[in-house]
């Protein structure tokens, strides 16, 4: 498991390398990369600064991954997630997640992002054409993680 | 008791602070947000009932009921909007 919230860009392959280095147990890997928009709530985003609680992110991430590893028999998880300031284009999370078979593997990264944007505590703020904002959580996001509940 | 009470996202920059040491007289999460709304200004406004906001203590997040320990650390922040 690897647990990272850090400014700089990572690699995906290169993650995805390092998992399925030097094993060969494993049958599938799922990975899913979230981007800066350039578009949100109907207006232009030119950059977006995500701020975080240090020490309770790290605890909330590792949460969310004993759970995933609690639901399914999953062999490896690689979650990162950036901080700072990112311009659109620019990659601000990775879940990869390594399992026997993809359908373990791809439930559990579904299931990681979708508690991540609810219990992680990070929150992002734009810069628009009309001044800057905090983005508002969306109601959307609560379902998409409630779904796992009933289930 | 005394605890350290930290905020984050938009709730620090309204409140014009970070992070705060604070005596409290009360037992409860909720004891300590009408403390923090007694202050008046944008506390009243932002900690008003019908306002969403997150309480962590000790770095999970909890209930408005639940009983704050000694020298806790104590969050109050927006709902979160990463990934």
């Amino acid at each position: 498991m690897k647990i990272l919230v850090q400014s700089e860009d990572f690699d995906l392959g290169a993650e995805v390398a390092a998992m399925s280095g030097g094993r060969t147990d494993i049958g599938a890997i799922a990975s899913f990369v979230g981007l800066a928009r350039d578009m949100n709530e109907g207006s232009g985003v030119q950059a977006m600064t995500l701020e975080h609680y240090p020490g309770m992110t790290e605890k909330a991430l590792a949460t969310l991954v004993e759970e995933a590893n609690a639901r399914w028999a999953l062999l490896d998880v690689t979650v990162i997630h950036r901080v700072g300031r990112l311009l659109p284009g620019d990659p601000i999370v990775l879940v990869a997640v390594a399992s026997s078979h993809r359908g373990e593997a791809f439930a559990a990264c579904e299931f990681i992002m979708d508690y991540l944007k609810t219990r992680a505590p990070f929150w992002k703020k734009e810069e628009t054409p009309d001044g800057t904002r905090w983005v508002d959580a969306r109601a959307s996001d609560d379902a998409a993680a409630a779904r796992w509940d009933q289930s | 008791m005394k605890l350290h009470v930290l905020y984050f996202a938009r709730l620090r920059e309204r409140f014009g602070v970070a992070e705060e040491a604070l005596e409290f007289g009360g037992a409860t999460a909720a004891e300590l947000v009408a403390q923090l709304q007694a202050r008046g200004g944008v506390w009243a406004e932002e900690l008003a009932a019908g306002r969403t906001f997150r309480v962590a203590v000790n770095q999970e997040v909890v209930a408005l009921d639940a009983a704050l320990p000694e020298h806790a650390e104590v969050a109050i922040f927006p709902p979160v909007t990463g990934g």
